[in-house]
């Protein structure tokens, strides 16, 4: 079933509350994400970033409130997003190798019983090439440095082909090689209109890097182009006063994950 | 060769041993396959508890319907397996309790459950329940034809499950959160994936028994891994592997008399993971052993030629001239605690690096002098000309400070 | 005393001694290497057998011990090795101890009263039978031998009970401060080999892996004290040992799978059951929860919107089932819990915060 693409925003969230266990992690959080934006989710530990992203994705419920993708629900618009989970989700060991992995991909597209064949491999060599990756195609995932790793799951969300990324700390401890190679792909996408949302760490490289943000610390703190909203008094609203708090609290709010769970 | 030749055909006429075999054979197959997966989502101990959780089942079954039959069985197994897995579900999700103790739990209340029921059935005096028991410790010799049929009908609607779903469950076990965004029913697929190794588990019962299953469904893959990193290869190799732990076993075990067929299978299947684990070209620990002491050996002797060669220096010769001086062996060992000195200084000498000078002194070779200087220039990035000369310096740990 | 008794004592000691070492195998999330070791320990039995030919020589008990620690160090050793994960290590390791132990015995004491079922499911209405007269006191074997193991135990965590408890709450901890945690581990595991060892041939293997996992399992849904947890594990113990054994004597069935079943029983009602951690009492304290954090949402929900000049039509019953996606009837209980708290006023169908329902939703957005 293809998405649809229309006039409403890529992604529109509305009076959004997610809890945990009965805890909220995220309150009443409203947000659109306007078309070809890179848009970085900038917050403190516990701030329910990547739990914000995982709600988008389906794979939490909310306990009130909606989100939107082009004004049909996720399920129906599953084709147009893509996502880049946290390196630590998985584990590495796995017997496969980068190929096979960007391959995954695909999965979605092919449907059930179906077999990646000739095309989905040209496609997944093609988004290998383009984050630097074709000489490990064949590689087993354990012996991929970290950024390598961060680079081959980047390129599994590409050969998605979606009209929205969503990516979970990207720049999560990899080296500067691989910073530059995702931060071209990013523009690259943007530049072809695609709509990328990444939860980010780092606040020295977000007017660098993105130009929409989403300041989040529980509630939507304040959203809107970088420029104007990247200011050290939104920043203190953000990460000041009840941060130590948030901080001692951050194993409770782990959402979905159960003991496994990881969280920022 | 005249009794190699005769055990062949014994074969093929034995009855038993013929039958037991092939039983052994399609379980080692069946459980080296579906077992990879378990093995992968670090579930290896599913099977155990699986196992032991089934017994009750199979005497409920047999309470039930009066019946023996191999498939009536295997259901009861599997209906209580089942049960199993999902309270382990259950108890982890829902309180504090850790999946080792849940786990743990099920095997030990539904073995101790199957107990009663077994004895008490057996004490009802019914005469049709002899055998049951086999379920306990596993008597492949009691295997019959039938019973094989059946193994091989569940293990073959096993094996057609994952071939069908094989994209899906290789996505599953890699990456849930992944696979659920794509829209494929994880919850689903987690379902059918614990129902294979229950399904593994019940082919087993009746060969190796309860005990003995959780080893089939865990070191045919443990074994497997190590040969490859490609999930297609290790579950075809662990199939492989299973199955050939379960011929050699129960032909080992016809031999002699006081060799149970599942231990011995067991025992096998145990040599292969060893074997393995050993020998596998990359990740088997002699080479990664062997791999350690080459470069343990290239660093010492680096180091050793890089020793003279500064103490050299800082007795004032030219760079050019370092492989003149000779240094007393007492000042190298001094510089370089814990390292063997003496015998890394024997391999350079062998390979015309170092040469030995009156009085118990070393000294570098001309040759030695380049290598020394090639290996630090390589360290600090400078080139031989550039290098700084100065004087060494030790820290604690015996290292130069450079 | 009556055999009846005796079986019971027996039982309730083994259940004690059981469930001591077991508060610390759960907690340190090691449950199933009771069951690695309690089936290994076959291993040590059979040799030792085949060297004294007696199975009640203490040489068995020492060899058995001796293959419950070895089962431990190949299970670390593996590990260490990084080419298989912890769950598959004892997975893997114990099957081959336990295997090599049957072939012993079945090749070389197939005839003997040695037999592979009496160690796993134990034969506890025989116990009796086996007599031993220490201090005038003529007692079965099983009550002075499963009493001296009980002593050794309470002596041993009563020792290290500092140190235990350090190590299985914060391991770094407990190595920074000198307490290597490799000690405590083996020195734990050594308490359980030897436990398993001594319990083996009266209740067998399988009623020691109940004992040690499913009483302290039942007590962690009822405390969160250490002390209260071991002395909790031990009462659910001797109870599950006591039932089992009167299930046992009414469906004639075996002893110590009756009791295996007990512990299950027992488990299960407090899984059900318990005033906190129990599920009844989870799914009520959800439910009350979700309650509470309903009014909440709804009050957050209606201070974002009351400034807004959309406020008219944003805070209408039927659009907060429109935005918030509430079902109809749980928005209305909701809104009624809210007015009966004072926190919303109903005017012309509209909502509106009273001062106490701004109050409470400020207070919840800083929390």
């Amino acid at each position: 079933m293809p998405g649809q693409r229309n006039g409403s925003p890529p992604i529109h969230i509305e009076d959004l509350t997610v809890a945990y266990r009965e805890e909220p992690v995220l309150w009443d959080v409203d947000l659109d994400v306007p078309e070809g934006t890179l848009m970085a989710i900038v917050g403190p530990n516990g701030a329910g970033k990547s739990t914000l992203i995982k709600t988008i994705l389906g794979l939490i419920q909310p306990a009130a409130g909606q989100v939107r993708i082009y004004d049909r629900s996720y399920t129906e618009q599953r084709s147009l997003v893509a996502y880049v989970p946290q390196r630590g989700s998985v584990d590495w060991d796995f017997p496969t190798n980068a190929l096979d992995v960007v391959m995954m991909g695909r999965y979605g597209h092919l449907g059930w019983l179906k077999r990646p064949g000739p095309t989905e491999r040209k496609l997944a060599l093609d988004a290998l090439t383009k984050v630097g990756m074709q000489e490990y195609a064949g590689r087993q995932i354990s012996q991929l440095s970290g950024g390598q790793q961060q680079r081959v799951f980047l390129a599994r969300a590409l050969v998605q082909d979606a009209q929205i990324y969503l990516m979970d700390e990207p720049f999560q401890g990899v080296d500067a090689t691989t910073e530059k190679a995702i931060i071209t792909v990013l523009r690259e996408l943007r530049a072809a209109g695609r709509t990328v949302v990444v939860v980010h760490h780092d606040l020295e490289t977000v007017p660098e890097y993105f130009d929409h943000v989403l300041l989040l610390n529980v509630r939507a703190i304040a959203t809107g182009p970088v420029a104007e909203i990247f200011t050290p008094a939104n920043l203190r609203r953000t990460y000041g006063g009840h941060m130590d708090m948030l901080l001692a609290r951050d194993g409770e709010l782990t959402p979905g994950g159960g003991s496994n769970g990881r969280h920022s | 060769m005249d009794a190699i030749l005769e055990f062949v055909q014994l074969i093929f006429t034995d009855y038993t041993l013929r039958t037991v075999t092939l039983g052994a054979m399609i379980l080692g197959l069946v459980s080296g396959l579906l077992g990879s997966f378990a093995v992968l989502r670090k579930q290896s101990l599913l099977g155990d508890a699986m196992s032991h959780a089934a017994l009750p089942g199979v005497v409920i079954a047999f309470i039930l319907t009066g019946s023996k039959a191999p498939l009536v069985l295997m259901l009861g197994a599997l209906a209580a397996g089942w049960l199993g897995a999902l309270l382990v579900q259950l108890v982890t999700e829902q309180t504090r309790i850790k999946q080792d103790s849940a786990l743990g739990i099920v095997l030990a209340v539904f073995f101790g459950f199957g107990l009663v029921l077994l004895t008490w059935v057996q004490r009802q005096g019914s005469a049709n329940q002899s055998g049951l028991d086999t379920f306990l410790f596993g008597r492949a010799a009691a295997l019959v034809m039938s019973d094989v049929w059946a193994m091989a009908g569940v293990g073959g609607a096993g094996l057609l499950l994952v071939l069908l779903f094989w994209k899906e469950f290789k996505l599953l076990s890699f990456d849930p959160d992944f696979a659920a965004t794509l829209g494929f029913p994880v919850g689903l697929l987690n379902v059918a994936l614990t129902t294979l190794i229950v399904v593994a588990v019940v082919i087993g019962l009746q060969t190796v028994g309860v005990v003995l299953m959780s080893a089939m469904i865990v070191a045919p893959a443990a074994a497997a891994r190590q040969w490859t990193d490609r999930l297609d290869r290790m579950v075809l190799l662990a199939a492989l592997f299973g199955a050939l732990a379960g011929i050699s076993g129960a032909l080992i075990s016809s031999l002699s008399r006081g060799l149970p067929t599942g231990p011995t299978v067991v025992l096998c299947v145990s040599t292969l993971v060893g074997f393995s684990l050993l020998f596998a070209p990359n990740r088997g620990l002699v080479g990664a052993w062997l791999r350690q002491r080459h470069n343990r050996r290239q660093l010492r002797r680096a180091a050793v030629l890089e020793t003279l060669y500064q103490l050299a220096i800082s007795h004032g010769d030219a760079a050019e001239v370092a492989s003149a001086h000779a240094h007393q062996l007492g000042a190298l060992l001094a510089a370089m605690p814990g390292v063997d000195v003496r015998r890394t200084l024997d391999v350079l000498e062998s390979e015309g690096l170092a040469r030995p000078s009156t009085g118990d002194r070393w000294a570098l070779t001309p040759a030695g002098a380049d290598q020394a200087r090639q290996s630090l220039a390589r360290f600090t990035r400078h080139s031989p000309d550039e290098l700084p000369i100065r004087p060494i310096a030790l820290t604690s740990a015996g290292e130069v400070i450079k | 005393m009556t055999p009846q008794a005796e079986i019971q004592l027996i039982a309730s000691i083994v259940a004690v001694a059981c469930a001591l070492p077991g508060v610390f195998l759960i907690l340190r999330r090691v449950a199933l290497m009771s069951d690695a070791i309690s089936h290994s320990i076959l291993l040590g039995i059979a040799v030792g057998f085949l060297f004294t030919g007696s199975t009640s020589h203490p040489l068995l008990v020492a060899l058995a011990t001796a293959s419950g620690i070895l089962t431990v160090s190949l299970v670390e050793g593996l590990i260490n090795t990084r080419r298989v994960k912890e769950d598959a290590a004892i997975g893997l390791v114990f099957p081959v101890l336990f295997s090599i132990g049957v072939i012993l015995i079945s090749r070389y004491a197939g005839d003997v009263h040695l037999d592979v079922d009496a160690v796993l499911l134990g034969e506890l209405a025989f116990a009796p039978f086996n007599r031993m007269a220490f201090f005038g006191l003529n007692l079965p074997q099983g009550v002075w031998v499963m009493g001296g193991i009980l002593l050794l135990n309470l002596l041993l965590i009563g020792l290290f009970y500092k140190e235990l408890k350090l190590a299985t709450f914060d391991a770094g901890l407990a190595a920074a401060l000198g307490f290597s945690p490799v000690l405590l581990h083996y020195g734990l595991m050594t308490v359980v080999s030897v436990t398993a060892v001594g319990a083996f041939d009266h209740v067998g293997s399988i009623l020691v892996v109940a004992l040690m996992i499913a009483p302290p399992a039942s007590a962690y849904l009822l405390t969160n004290s250490l002390p209260r947890m071991l002395g909790l594990s031990a009462l659910y113990g001797v109870a599950a040992a006591i039932g089992g054994y009167w299930l046992a004597r009414t469906l004639d069935a075996n002893i110590a799978g009756a009791m295996a079943t007990m512990t299950g029983v027992f488990f299960l009602l407090t899984l059900l059951f318990a005033p906190e951690q129990g599920l009844i009492a989870r799914a009520l304290q959800r439910q009350r929860r979700r309650q509470r954090f309903a009014v909440e949402m709804l009050l957050v929900h209606l201070s974002r919107h009351e400034n807004e000049p959309e406020a008219g039509t944003e805070n209408s019953l039927a659009h907060l089932v429109e935005e918030l996606k509430w079902q109809p009837d749980f928005a209305q209980s909701t809104v009624r819990s809210a007015q009966e708290e004072v926190f919303v006023e109903r005017q012309n169908g509209l909502l509106l915060l009273t001062e106490e329902g701004r109050q409470v939703a400020s207070r919840v957005l800083q929390r």
